[in-house]
């Protein structure tokens, strides 16, 4: 007989199965668990901020402490909104996508036309760092390129460009993406009509990977949408609403930063913190949706 | 209609009126019986999606893995029913070996023969280890090719090596049956010839249980063919009376190659 | 033909602006670094000494290294058992069914709370419970930093993870099934060293994540220009400290700030290459 039908075989199947169910029940709490937080924060937001989200919400400038405080004194709702924070992001916002988004897609045109090339995958690598790069540290660039030398002052352009660098390697590596996608054979189709390569690029290329283009475009909107650090070094805040690009320009973020602990103000903090955060998932919804929605086709 | 011309002497296993269905209405295998003879080679062959190889996964109850499966009927092993017994004892008695060679790659060859006793907990001292080690593979004929190179990770083997190596690492177990789902499909000739050898003289020893669709295969090393059409099982006999004579028009439909 | 050389030409000039704005970068910091290490040298990084009282003027980046290190590693641990555990929820026990997809969604959505928010969200909720449980007076310090930065990394630790365990091949799993092995040694005979490389890397990202956190950990740490006395005690990361002193930095001060944001963004460098490098090395 071999050892093979001497090796006495000890029982241990019962052991087993229960450290088998332990740790299954273990995964499930443990996952349970780390989605609490969302449910927890999301359901903070909404019960803390719906009730200062109003018209004047929308429309006002945010108060100051002491408006608030008197408010809070009186049993009123805490008066004013943070239109300057709104406009205020959506200019910066706006600022940023206008420098990253065309540098950000014909960067991404280019990894893709020259797959192997050295210097391509060199800017790859670059790519991957940028996009590792501490927000806080692009904030403290922004400051010493922009406010220092261009605007002299912290300005609404400083801003944007930190969040523009904040972008740029996202919509690089879509771009990419998407264009790999693009099948062979319509860009041959354009070639062999004698279509110049820059109307092949404008005119097939990005338009049959516009959906894709879109979705990595919103994404990184979605991501620097709530950056706050990057902003405190070069627009720092303002109480007015501004659309000039040297000045000083406040945020929904900022706002949040100056107030949030100021016991007067908390109840229009929560509501910003809930509008940021409704901004941010309704971006992030019609990106899935586009996502989805190509899948379908 | 089961046309059963067939007198099976020592059963090891009985397959009882067994249903398989992944969904409601969708049945894979639809009341099969059959006996499979103890130390003899059985083959199951048929045109793909015919269930066959769902019904070999039965028998060691891998065909679980399925979150949504339905099983109905029975299996027993020497008499006793496998699905009165736990899983992991079943799997232990049935080892299995498949399609293409899956040795564990982050293992030593050494390591991937005891890896069912690593697996299960069960400790061994190391002559143990070194004799199981060296006994299946000489089993499989890898000893000489592989003894200087025990551990080191089996990547590097052949396919035809790495799938005796899975063969090895089922018989460390000392199973009394050894299933196998078309071992041979991802081989060349002549590690498929390796195999058919080898499997021919673990016959002596083993019970067998080859899924397979190639007939000539079936023709040469299995002693009993059974052949299933659409989850049924429509013949099963000797092997050279069914590819003489085989009973059923669809089997000789299938054996001259009108469909498959 | 020329219109294409043209078109090529600025394709190539545009590319040419990532590596402009990088070497830029690396320029303007270590530009902006040198007056604090002609002042100090090595010593600004290994002192724990900062004081900007003028007269009594020093500067030393220990205490920041020091907190940016122990938050990040404290929330790493904290991090690992919920992402391991939420992987192999959504990559192999629920994988493929709709409450796998539904804890995917969730876990997605972590990672799109600004970190402003988590901050607010650890100020009010968080703290009470952690001076509740008496862990310390005022609820900020190392572990609430940790803790928000924990769930902060979780998305990016979980999503990689996920699709490494799914790459598994089957055909490995059911081997060790066949063998009699249960779920529990499946996954710790096979799934894990087969994945082991790509979860390490996703860990490493995460942690590179966390070390340059800064609006979150700001407002929780307690920014206390100290090294970290233990695990409840307030401190300062590097990203913290350089978010509440830019505003009226100026002279050495700055520079030294400017010298802490270059280290910063030396370690999380080093931190991403060597994760991204173990992923290269896997395909």
């Amino acid at each position: 007989m071999s050892v093979r039908s001497e090796i006495l075989y000890v029982d241990n199947t019962r052991q087993r199965k229960i450290r088998n169910s332990i740790f299954k029940i273990a995964v499930i709490l443990l996952s349970v668990i780390t989605i609490s937080p969302i449910i927890l924060i999301i359901s903070k937001l909404i019960i803390e901020g719906i009730g200062q989200i109003n018209f004047d919400f929308f429309t006002q400038l945010a108060p100051d402490t002491f408006q608030a405080m008197s408010a809070k004194i009186n049993g009123e709702k805490i008066p004013g909104g943070i239109v300057n924070g709104i406009t205020g992001t959506l200019f910066i916002v706006i600022l940023a996508s206008v420098m990253a988004i065309p540098i950000g897609i014909i960067t991404g045109i280019y990894l893709y036309e020259n797959k192997n090339k050295w210097y391509a995958n060199f800017i790859r690598n670059i790519t991957d760092i940028l996009q590792g790069v501490p927000s806080i540290v692009l904030g403290i660039i922004g400051y010493l390129w922009i406010v220092k030398n261009i605007t002299y002052g912290f300005s609404a352009l400083a801003g944007s460009a930190a969040l523009a660098i904040m972008m740029l390697p996202l919509i690089i590596r879509s771009t990419e993406e998407t264009m790999k996608m693009v099948p062979e054979s319509i860009k041959e189709a354009g070639a062999a009509l004698g279509v110049p390569y820059h109307r092949i690029i404008l005119k097939v290329m990005i338009p049959s990977s516009f959906s894709g283009l879109m979705t990595g475009i919103l994404l990184a909107v979605s991501r620097i949408i709530g950056e706050t650090a990057p902003l405190l070094l070069t627009t720092l805040g303002s109480p007015v609403i501004n659309f000039e690009i040297d000045k000083p320009t406040s945020a929904v973020p900022l706002l949040i930063w100056n107030f949030y602990n100021d016991p007067n103000m908390i109840d229009l903090i929560w509501s910003s913190s809930l509008f940021l955060m409704g901004f941010v998932l309704i971006l992030n919804l019609i990106s899935k949706r586009i996502i989805a929605h190509k899948e379908k086709n | 209609m089961i046309e059963n011309n067939i007198d099976i002497q020592n059963p090891v296993l009985s397959i009882r009126n067994l249903s398989i269905a992944y969904d409601e209405k969708k049945f894979a295998v639809k009341d099969v019986n059959a006996e499979i003879e103890h130390n003899a080679i059985t083959a199951i062959m048929g045109p793909s999606g015919c269930g066959k190889s769902t019904l070999l996964r039965a028998i060691n109850r891998m065909h679980e893995l399925y979150p949504s499966i339905i099983t109905k009927g029975d299996i027993l092993l020497n008499g006793d029913s496998i699905y009165q017994m736990q899983t992991i004892q079943v799997r232990r008695k049935i080892g299995m070996v498949f399609q293409r060679p899956n040795p564990f790659p982050t293992m030593s060859i050494y390591d991937n023969v005891i890896a069912g006793y690593k697996l299960n907990g069960i400790k061994l001292n190391k002559n143990q280890r070194d004799e199981i080690v060296e006994k299946s593979l000489i089993d499989v004929t890898l000893w000489d090719e592989v003894k200087d190179s025990l551990f080191k990770k089996g990547t590097f083997l052949s396919g035809g090596q790495q799938q005796r190596l899975c063969i090895a690492r089922t018989l460390a177990f000392n199973p009394d049956v050894i299933l196998l789902d078309e071992p041979t499909s991802a081989l060349d000739p002549i590690a498929t010839a390796k195999v058919e050898e080898l499997l021919v003289d673990l016959k002596k020893k083993y019970t067998i249980v080859l899924v397979t669709h190639n007939m000539s295969q079936a023709a040469r090393i299995s002693d009993y063919s059974m052949f299933m059409y659409l989850g049924e099982l429509i013949e099963y006999g000797k092997t050279n009376s069914m590819f003489t004579n085989p009973k059923n028009p669809k089997t000789e439909e299938y054996l001259t190659g009108k469909f498959g | 033909m020329k219109s294409e050389k043209i078109t090529r030409y600025v394709l190539f000039a545009v590319s040419f602006i990532i590596l402009l704005i990088f070497a830029g970068m690396v320029f303007s910091l270590a530009g902006g670094a040198i007056p604090v290490f002609k002042e100090y040298g090595l010593k600004f990084i290994f002192s724990s000494d900062w004081n900007p009282t003028q007269g009594r003027e020093f500067y030393g980046a220990l205490p920041f290294i020091a907190g940016t290190l122990l938050t990040s590693f404290v929330a790493l641990l904290i991090c690992l058992p919920l992402s391991f555990s939420t992987s192999l929820f959504i990559a192999e026990y629920y994988h493929k069914t709709r409450v796998a997809k539904f804890l995917g969604t969730m876990v997605d959505l972590l990672a799109g709370v600004p970190s402003i928010v988590y901050g607010l969200w650890g100020f009010y909720a968080l703290r009470p419970v952690i001076i509740s449980l008496g862990l310390s007076d005022q609820g900020f310090g190392v572990f609430t930093s940790a803790v928000i930065l924990a769930i902060m990394i979780i998305p990016y630790a979980t999503s990689l993870s996920n699709e490494i365990i799914t790459m598994v091949p089957n055909e490995l799993k059911e081997a060790a099934y066949s063998l009699g092995a249960t779920r529990f040694e499946v996954i710790f005979s096979v799934i894990f060293p087969n994945a082991r490389s790509g979860i390490v890397a996703s860990y490493i990202l995460a942690l590179g994540r966390a070390l340059g956190e800064t609006m979150a950990v700001t407002m929780l740490i307690g920014n206390a220009n100290i090294i970290p006395k233990g695990l409840f005690s307030t401190g300062n990361t590097m990203a913290s400290l350089i978010a509440n002193q830019f505003g009226e930095a100026d002279g050495l001060k700055l520079s030294a700030l400017i010298a802490i944001g270059l280290l910063l963004f030396l370690i999380t460098g080093i931190v991403n290459a060597i994760g991204k490098y173990i992923i290269r090395k896997m395909s």
